[in-house]
């Protein structure tokens, strides 16, 4: 089992048509996701990395009977193609579009909750189900499939502690990156539910990072609610205050709120072991495994 | 995107808040001469980017033209906080009997706008909210509706304000409210709004801050912006279009992915060693990118070890190892010692085709970082 995505999960890629769109459309169609279209208003009726694009997501949903989108429009029309996507019956819509306004973000997640969609993003490298589907920018190649759930807030740090298990032979269930931006779709809290309610997923590593609260309500969710193990790392320990740390939602206000103590605190008296260096995570993981 | 004070209150003012009469002056001279303009008692007040500006001596009142020349000359070209003071606003000083706040920032955790007012205005607003956070009255809004007028008032009576003054200030609370939304705010403060004895409201001082990436559809606030760096670093890093922060260690790093160089920060203060910067020169890392990253930390004269991190995930290990050698190939000797370590996407293709007689290679970042430390501290 897995979360989210799997085999079966009939993908459509909303921007196909665009430079990024179609060389990630390609790559997940590579990794072996089922992509059945593409949405992108003026182009329908063209085919793009062999699959049939709609001029609207409706069409393209009802045409192709999608599970899933993937996001790739560029910010200043993303927050609309997010709408668009929510108006529609999909379980999931990933987007990957960085540098959505943040006031539109406010609106599509206000939107989000009124529906029984999973939103995952803006600002993030997708979601993953090794061997099954990837949906977004992930490098399938370091993923493997095995016991693992992982929800993190950074790309690059998910591969990286990706990597660190899967030098152990320690495989993953589905990762998902939730992205670094102050308003997105999926929390810490959802996707640990998600996690929590797999039976294949043994274990869960949680990459946070400073900025926000999302980590201090996950480690009260933990502790709460959840019987699966958790691990976790938290980034930018050393970063100081009132400087945004490259994510927009990286930042440890003036007022002493947001930072990695306050994560790590938090997740340590939840009963959740935090790791030093990324290979520690991996230590963790291993030990409850 | 920061707006000074002063643009701020043009903003402001032109939505119809009302603001005390005041001059912008570079020198003295025009200094004195507002003055003299609006009539004393005025404020002269530093237009740097940061706050705390009245402890750290860049605001002072001043009750005549002797008072108000001594100020200007001492301000005017102050080193405030590492920022260079080069110009002043000079305003009316209020005759206030109150000092409220007023903001409207985003709630994180409730993805929602949120209007603020407390009764406490006039000091740091974040010690307020530490100390005695039930002085903040807070109304979340719905962003596809705008502020309901009857938030606003609600938001002034719960702060305790009541009177005749209450319905101005509700009206001040939903203006600056539509004033975040049309000019896509992170944040819009007015702190503080001071009562006078007549009953009438000034903004004396203002606050607003711009969604950088609204910027695409707010030209005229764009064009406001005035970029302000504490050192020439952050002003390279700027035209660069990298996501950099100077910090005081002597390691510097480079890496790909906000969190993964953040992480890579916190390992070399793990392993006892002092990052020099934060530098995500994100996805790519085509040759020019990498040869300004090294162009940047190699311009730091704190910079004793340099440590390139890269998970190459849509980025190509072998890629980057060409635009590290690209880079590298204007030295026959490196001005201090690089460590680079290449995962993921191509790693194994770009290690063996870095010119290693010029960098140290390590394949794990345990092994980089600690590599990187001990060429800061001379070891190696």
């Amino acid at each position: 089992m897995s979360v989210l995505v799997d085999a079966d999960t009939r993908v459509i890629v909303q921007g196909i048509t665009g430079g990024e769109g179609t060389f990630h459309a390609k790559g997940m169609i590579e990794y072996g996701t089922n992509v059945v279209a593409g949405a992108v208003p003026g182009n329908g009726g063209q085919e793009v990395a062999g699959v049939p694009v709609y001029d609207t997501v409706h069409e393209a949903v009802r045409r192709e009977d999608a599970d899933a989108s993937v996001v790739f429009v560029p910010p200043a029309l993303a927050a609309d193609a997010l709408f668009e996507a929510l108006d529609t019956s999909l379980d999931l819509v990933v987007a990957v579009t960085e540098g959505i306004p943040t006031q539109d973000m406010a609106k599509v997640t206000r939107r989000l909750s009124e529906t029984e969609t999973h939103l995952v993003g803006p600002n993030c490298p997708g979601v993953i189900t090794p061997d099954e589907a990837k949906l977004g920018i992930l490098p399938g190649d370091i993923f493997s499939s095995g016991p693992v759930g992982l929800v993190s807030r950074s790309g690059t740090l998910t591969y990286q502690v990706v990597d660190n298990l899967s030098n152990r032979g320690v495989g993953q269930t589905t990762a998902i990156g939730i992205g670094g931006d102050p308003i997105i779709g999926t929390s810490f809290i959802d996707a640990l539910e998600l996690f929590e309610a797999d039976e294949e997923t043994e274990a869960v590593a949680m990459c946070g990072e400073i900025g926000g609260e999302d980590e201090e309500q996950a480690a009260k969710y933990i502790a709460s609610e959840m019987d699966t193990p958790v691990a976790a790392f938290i980034a930018g320990r050393t970063a100081p205050p009132g400087k945004r740390m490259g994510h927009a939602g990286a930042i440890v206000s003036g007022s002493g709120t947001g930072t990695a103590k306050s994560k790590i605190d938090a997740l340590n008296n939840a009963g959740v072991p935090v790791g030093d260096t990324p290979e520690e995570i991996a230590d963790h993981i291993e030990d409850v495994l | 995107m920061k707006l000074h004070e002063y643009q701020a209150k043009a903003v402001f003012s032109d939505a119809g808040i009302p603001t005390p009469d005041s001059r912008l002056a570079t020198t003295v001279d025009e200094a004195v001469a507002a003055g003299n303009d609006i009539g004393y008692p005025v404020v002269v007040k530093a237009q740097v980017h940061v706050g705390g500006r009245g402890k750290a001596g860049g605001i002072e009142v001043t009750t005549d033209e002797a008072e108000l020349h001594e100020a200007a000359d001492s301000i005017l070209g102050m080193d405030l906080k590492g920022y260079h003071v080069d110009r002043v606003l000079v305003e009316a000083a209020v005759d206030f009997v109150d000092e409220l706040y007023l903001g409207v920032t985003m709630d994180r955790n409730e993805g929602d706008p949120v209007a603020m007012v407390s009764s406490e205005g006039g000091v740091d607003i974040e010690t307020v909210a530490e100390e005695t956070p039930a002085a903040i009255a807070r109304e979340g809004v719905d962003p596809a509706f705008g502020i309901h007028p009857y938030q606003a008032r609600k938001a002034v009576y719960d702060a305790g304000i009541g009177g005749d003054v209450a319905r101005d200030v509700s009206s001040v609370l939903a203006t600056l409210y539509d004033l975040w939304v049309d000019s896509d705010a992170s944040e819009a403060e007015i702190n503080p709004l001071m009562l006078t004895e007549e009953g009438d409201v000034a903004a004396a001082d203002a606050v607003m801050n711009i969604d950088d990436d609204a910027l695409f559809r707010q030209p005229d606030l764009a064009e406001m912006e005035e970029a302000s760096y504490t050192d020439d670093l952050e002003r390279k890093a700027g035209e660069y279009g990298f996501d950099y922060v100077r910090l005081s260690g002597n390691v510097g790093i480079i890496g790909n992915g906000a969190g993964l160089v953040m992480a890579t920060l916190d390992l070399v203060d793990h392993y006892g060693g002092a990052p020099a910067n934060f530098l995500d020169i994100g996805g790519g890392a085509k040759a020019e990118r990498v040869a300004n990253a090294l162009d940047m930390v190699f311009a730091d004269e704190n910079v004793d070890s340099v440590l390139f991190n890269i998970f190459g995930g849509i980025t190509r290990g072998d890629e980057v190892a060409r635009g590290i050698n690209e880079a590298l190939s204007q030295f026959d000797e490196l001005p201090i010692p690089v460590v680079v370590r290449l995962a993921g996407t191509n790693a194994d293709e770009g290690m063996e085709l870095l010119t290693t007689e010029l960098v140290h290679v390590e394949r794990t970042l345990e092994n980089a970082v600690q590599r990187a430390v001990d060429n800061a501290e001379g070891k190696a």
